[in-house]
């Protein structure tokens, strides 16, 4: 793993946040560097959604830095996140159920022409391009996303992710809505998005989406990371004992959620 | 995998790679008409013929259709914007005391501080009226908007509220006294023999929309070349052409067939040294100002909803409003702009029906908010959010006036009106409930 002689592409320092008297994150540290995946795994509940959501901008953090590339980055709401080449695919399927899926793709930044006037042309052209790369079979361009299938609003999803650029991918159960085909696909884009040096953020709470296509998993319980490993270091069974017991192995760096011995 | 190919390269819509079934079918999906519209237009045309034979042969004359078209504006143009407020969740039961306390201050302004500031009859008056009667809207929908969307207090409530707040205040500002008359360029804008634009004016404006129509047609269809999308059928544009063109041109016939009443005429004659032939003058109507603001809000309020950023968030938000903030749309300013643009709308009503009755009244626009809603819901804006169309809810307007118009040519009693009127309402919901879910 020499790339990490490489500045860290995101530092999240000691983030917390409460909501009412829960401490949903709890001091929680974690980083990430340029093409590099790291799994986010945890029990429902654990706090990685939470977590994640404050880098993304979709909550405000209690207390707790954020660096990008090594400067202290300010992170309020999601357009500041997506300002930093943050993006992120949403486990509930963030995407407008009511336009069709250029404009889902654009939404937010869409194109315009000389007169600033919506080019729906323009962006359904695009949009073929990149769902055709994503997703060959998609052809429903004309209707709502609403009126698609599971996996076909996971590739508007996706592909609005990546569209615009990202450094930064957040995918939050990117899988949980696919088929076994569509879930084989999105491992290839990962692969192909980490080759491209993107930084990327799996989440999941099942071990066996994130094990094979993370360099690092990080596990976090109640709110509180219990340690961090290099895939290469730990075996399935070991982060299995890190998820359910808070169980920290040698071959990981404890947090301050391991389990005191 | 070749059919797959075959596929994507004969053509990557689906609608039309799948254009089966009987000719119908076969023409609706190569026109792209939207069937919805063409109910509504069916359903108007269904409600106009009846009253024609049920009031004997009275509905469909140039004059009641005339009539018709100046009374259907105000509303029409406030459902304009009450779509885009209930698009996005929203509604707004403000809109008649707004219209009524716009009223009022436009009256007030025009009679009396205008004139005193700039001498009586003054050609601008109208202009600074209006500007006056604007800025007030937007005023007070920035200021309605704003605690709905940044003191999260339910749009329900909030114009509610409003509802109260603005008749007191129509009344407070001249304590009830009505204002009369008005503004002589400013009462153009109500219509009547004066405000309508005239025989030659209306045809030339006719063949102006018909050239636009074929210029949209072939404009849209350059910019499908340009990326080699799937385009349709030349005939196809044709169709669409001369049902545009075929509309404008039937209405501008129809509005060019009524004359000015005979004393009028007469009058005019007289003033202007034209001899009367026999038979009596005839000088058309022409198209009625109110009537050409209302296709001009029409087309700016359909040209925002599709074709600018700000009606694409008004639509996205309205699907899924968590998913649109998470787009990093600021969906709280999008929904202040809503609202300013309600008030300013509400401001053109008021001008239309304040110069249409020559008099500013305290009780101007009682019951309007709920006759726009009634047009925007029965026009197809769904009320749980996210779907609607500008032009389904001017037709909305046009149906409920149409009914209206429709009874009291029949000589029916004001509370059985009501009755039907209500009764439709919700019919005509339910039958869009059903259209609906035979769509999913």
């Amino acid at each position: 793993m020499n790339q990490h002689v490489t500045a860290p592409l995101v530092e999240l320092e000691d983030i917390s946040i409460a909501f009412g008297g829960i401490r949903a994150v709890d001091g929680a540290s974690i980083d990430l560097f340029p093409g590099e995946v790291v799994g986010l795994l945890g029990h429902n509940g654990a706090g990685k959604s939470t977590l994640i959501k404050i880098l993304s901008g979709a909550y405000k953090r209690d207390s707790g830095d954020i660096r990008i590339d090594g400067q202290a980055a300010t992170i309020n709401n999601p357009r500041d996140a997506k300002g930093y080449g943050i993006e992120t695919i949403y486990q509930t399927l963030a995407v407008a159920d009511n336009v069709d899926a250029a404009a889902n793709l654009f939404l937010g930044r869409e194109l315009t022409t000389a007169i600033g006037t919506l080019d729906d042309v323009a962006m359904e052209h695009k949009a073929r391009e990149v769902m055709g790369r994503l997703n060959p079979n998609f052809r429903r361009f004309k209707e709502p996303v609403k009126a698609l299938s599971g996996g076909q609003r996971q590739s508007v999803a996706i592909a609005r992710a990546i569209l615009f650029n990202a450094r930064i991918l957040i995918m939050d159960e990117p899988t949980a809505a696919l088929g076994p085909q569509e879930t084989t696909q999105v491992g290839d884009l990962i692969k192909q998005l980490k080759s491209e040096g993107i930084g990327i953020f799996l989440i999941s709470h099942d071990i066996h989406d994130v094990f094979d296509l993370a360099d690092r998993v990080c596990v976090m319980k109640n709110g509180q990371v219990v340690g961090t490993a290099k895939t290469t270091d730990v075996t399935k069974d070991e982060v299995l004992g890190m998820i359910i017991l808070g169980k920290c192995p040698p071959g990981a760096t404890p947090g301050p959620g391991a389990m005191k011995e | 995998m070749a059919d797959q190919n075959a596929m994507s390269s004969t053509s990557s819509s689906s609608s039309s790679g799948l254009v089966l079934g009987n000719p119908i079918q076969r023409f609706m999906s190569a026109t792209e008409i939207d069937t919805r519209l063409l109910g509504m237009i069916g359903a108007l045309l269904l409600i106009w013929i009846g009253f024609h034979f049920m009031s004997g042969g009275l509905f469909m004359t140039p004059r009641n259709l005339w009539n018709l078209s100046v009374q259907t504006a105000s509303i029409s143009i406030m459902a304009t914007g009450m779509v885009l407020v209930i698009v996005t969740r929203n509604i707004d039961l403000s809109v008649g005391s707004l219209l009524g306390v716009i009223a009022m201050v436009m009256g007030v302004t025009q009679t009396e501080y205008l004139p005193a500031l700039l001498g009586f009859g003054h050609p601008l008056i109208w202009v600074i009226t209006l500007a006056v009667g604007i800025a007030c809207g937007l005023a007070i929908g920035a200021l309605q908007g704003s605690i709905i969307a940044y003191l999260k207090v339910p749009a329900f409530i909030v114009t509610l509220g409003g509802y109260l707040v603005w008749r007191g205040a129509a009344w407070w500002v001249t304590s009830g006294r009505t204002v009369a008359p008005l503004d002589t360029t400013f009462r153009l804008m109500g219509g009547g023999p004066d405000g309508a634009v005239g025989y030659t004016v209306s045809w030339i404006l006719a063949i102006v929309a018909c050239l636009a129509i074929g210029g949209y047609l072939i404009y849209a269809r350059q910019q499908r070349r340009r990326f080699n999308f799937p385009q349709r059928p030349v005939w196809a544009e044709g169709v669409l052409a001369l049902l545009g063109c075929g509309a404008v041109i039937g209405a501008v016939a129809v509005f060019n067939a009524y004359p000015w009443p005979i004393r009028i005429a007469e009058n005019y004659a007289n003033a202007n040294n034209i001899p009367i032939p026999d038979g009596g003058l005839f000088i058309a109507h022409g198209i009625a100002i109110p009537v050409l603001i209302a296709i001009g809000a029409g087309v700016v309020m359909t040209f925002i909803a599709t074709r600018t950023r700000f009606g694409r968030y008004v639509f996205a938000m309205g699907g899924s409003p968590e998913a649109a903030e998470l787009a990093g749309i600021n969906t709280r300013w999008v929904t202040v702009k809503i609202f300013m643009l309600m008030g300013m709308l509400c401001a053109v009503a008021a001008s239309i029906s304040s110069a249409r009755l020559n008099a500013a009244t305290n009780a101007m626009g009682t019951l309007d908010e709920l006759y726009v809603i009634a047009a925007a819901v029965i026009g197809g804006t769904s009320l749980s959010g996210g779907v609607g169309t500008i032009v389904g809810a001017m037709i909305g307007a046009l149906v409920m006036q149409s009914l209206q118009s429709g009874m009291v040519l029949m000589g029916l009693d004001s509370p059985l009106q009501s009755i039907v009127v209500g009764i439709v309402l919700v019919v005509a919901v339910w039958l869009d409930t059903l259209y609906r879910n035979r769509g999913q």
